[in-house]
């Protein structure tokens, strides 16, 4: 087992756990958490493939795109928690009216 | 590779997704949040280790910097606004159904697993675009091979990215979140420690982006750690009470946030008078084109992370 498999595994192992908190938490904070994770657990695999990818130098493809990704990751980001925020304002819960444990 | 390397690799790779578990259901949002920041810092680490010092670089200053600002100024905010149960004592996970969470466990883990699996399973030998992006790298203007694919090879896609950018502030600036009142936080007279740091931080960091945009040519760096730089100081002047946009200058900050995009956009249509292709410099400009681009993506980029953050609109709207 080298680095690389390393790697990948545990961008595997960041997709898995981010995507079942994602289904499993309500919080409209915690999914967003989960969702900028689970974009950097694919990160990490393009990374660990750029790496496999022969030659004494990874390759700079897949850097770019993952650089690309970090610039839309923060813009999504940013505007999902802006939404939230509009959502606790209006409803003074920071769920969504079908996640609410209060109405469960 | 070296053993106590490996061992490293294996220790960050078995960290990585437990630290990713504790950032999602970490008790209270806050821990979860510095524990977010924790994971970003050392993804960076692996990536160090992976060979990707640009990523790594974009990482620790975008993906744990600035969206953990981001995440913590969000929960700061639930919180004042005098709901009770943002502190989280009611774990929503655990108000779902049994039903739910055993169809979600056996879902993702098969999906994980088939990941990993086809993963494991990829071709030998490895296929990869490094060989050709060498080759044409004495074309491209730069030397540095990840910044010559960013603004020449796949330049377009750059392009849509500054896109985003604007996009994601104009959609954030329409949701039209209140403004941070200064009357609630005196600002440097509260604390004077901060404001004292900003000032001493401040000159260095305009030097730290000029060096990153400057040397992203030759070596990692370039126009987003640059202007990741730029906004985490926009940020930290924010938070300082340094900066407050007087109103009626809402529009030189909606100049300075499409500039990145407008010159981009303007240089790629010049190349179509040119008679070329859109976004196809000519081979004796390239290098300053690259640069000019650089240049305004990197202002354009500050100032929409530090916009982002700051999520109201500017004051001089009808």
């Amino acid at each position: 087992m080298n680095a690389v498999t390393l790697y990948l595994l545990s961008g595997v192992g960041i997709v898995l756990v981010c995507l079942y908190g994602l289904f499993v938490h309500g919080h409209l904070v915690r999914k967003i958490l989960a969702l900028n994770i689970l974009g950097s657990g694919v990160f990490m695999l393009l990374t660990a493939l750029a790496r496999r990818s022969g030659g004494p130098d990874p390759d700079p493809v897949p850097h770019a795109m993952v650089l690309t990704g970090i610039v839309v990751a923060v813009s999504a980001t940013a505007f999902a928690l802006a939404l939230a925020r509009r959502v606790h304002e209006q409803t003074d819960r920071p769920y969504l009216p079908e996640d609410d444990p209060e109405d469960a | 590779m070296t053993v106590p390397g490996f061992l490293f690799d294996a220790l960050l790779a078995a960290a990585l997704p437990l630290l990713a578990w504790r950032a999602i259901s970490a008790r209270e949002l806050f821990a979860g949040v510095v524990v977010f920041i924790s994971f970003g810092l050392l993804v960076a680490l692996a990536w160090v280790r992976l060979g990707a010092p640009d990523i790594a670089l974009a990482e620790a200053a975008i993906g744990a910097g600035l969206t953990g600002a981001l995440f913590l100024n969000t929960i700061g905010r639930l919180n004042t606004s005098g709901s009770e149960e943002t502190d989280e004592r009611g774990e929503p996970a655990e108000r779902r159904s049994k039903l739910a969470r055993a169809l979600v466990a056996p879902a993702t883990l098969g999906l994980g697993l088939a990941l990993a699996w086809s993963l494991l399973s990829l071709p030998e030998p490895p296929v990869g675009l490094g060989e050709r992006v060498g080759e044409a790298i004495p074309r491209s203007g730069v030397s540095h091979p990840v910044t010559a694919v960013l603004l020449n090879f796949r330049s377009y896609d750059t392009l849509l990215e500054v896109g985003v950018l604007l996009l994601a502030i104009v959609a954030v600036w329409a949701l039209r979140l209140p403004r941070y009142r200064r009357e609630e936080d005196p600002g440097p007279a509260r604390a004077p420690v901060l404001a004292g740091l900003v000032r001493l931080l401040a000159p260095v960091m305009v030097l730290v982006t000029c060096y990153l945009l400057w040397a992203g040519t030759t070596l990692p760096g370039g126009a987003f750690q640059a202007g990741a730089v730029l906004g985490a100081l926009g940020v930290l002047l924010l938070l300082a009470n340094m900066l407050d946009l007087p109103a009626g200058h809402g529009g030189a900050l909606r100049l300075g946030l499409a500039v990145g995009f407008g010159v981009f956009i303007a240089v790629g249509a010049a190349a179509l008078l040119a008679g070329r292709v859109f976004l196809d410099y000519p081979p004796q400009m390239t290098y300053g084109l690259i640069l000019l681009v650089e240049a305004v993506l990197t202002l354009s980029i500050g100032l929409t992370l530090a916009a982002l953050f700051y999520a109201a609109p500017p004051e001089d709207e009808r």
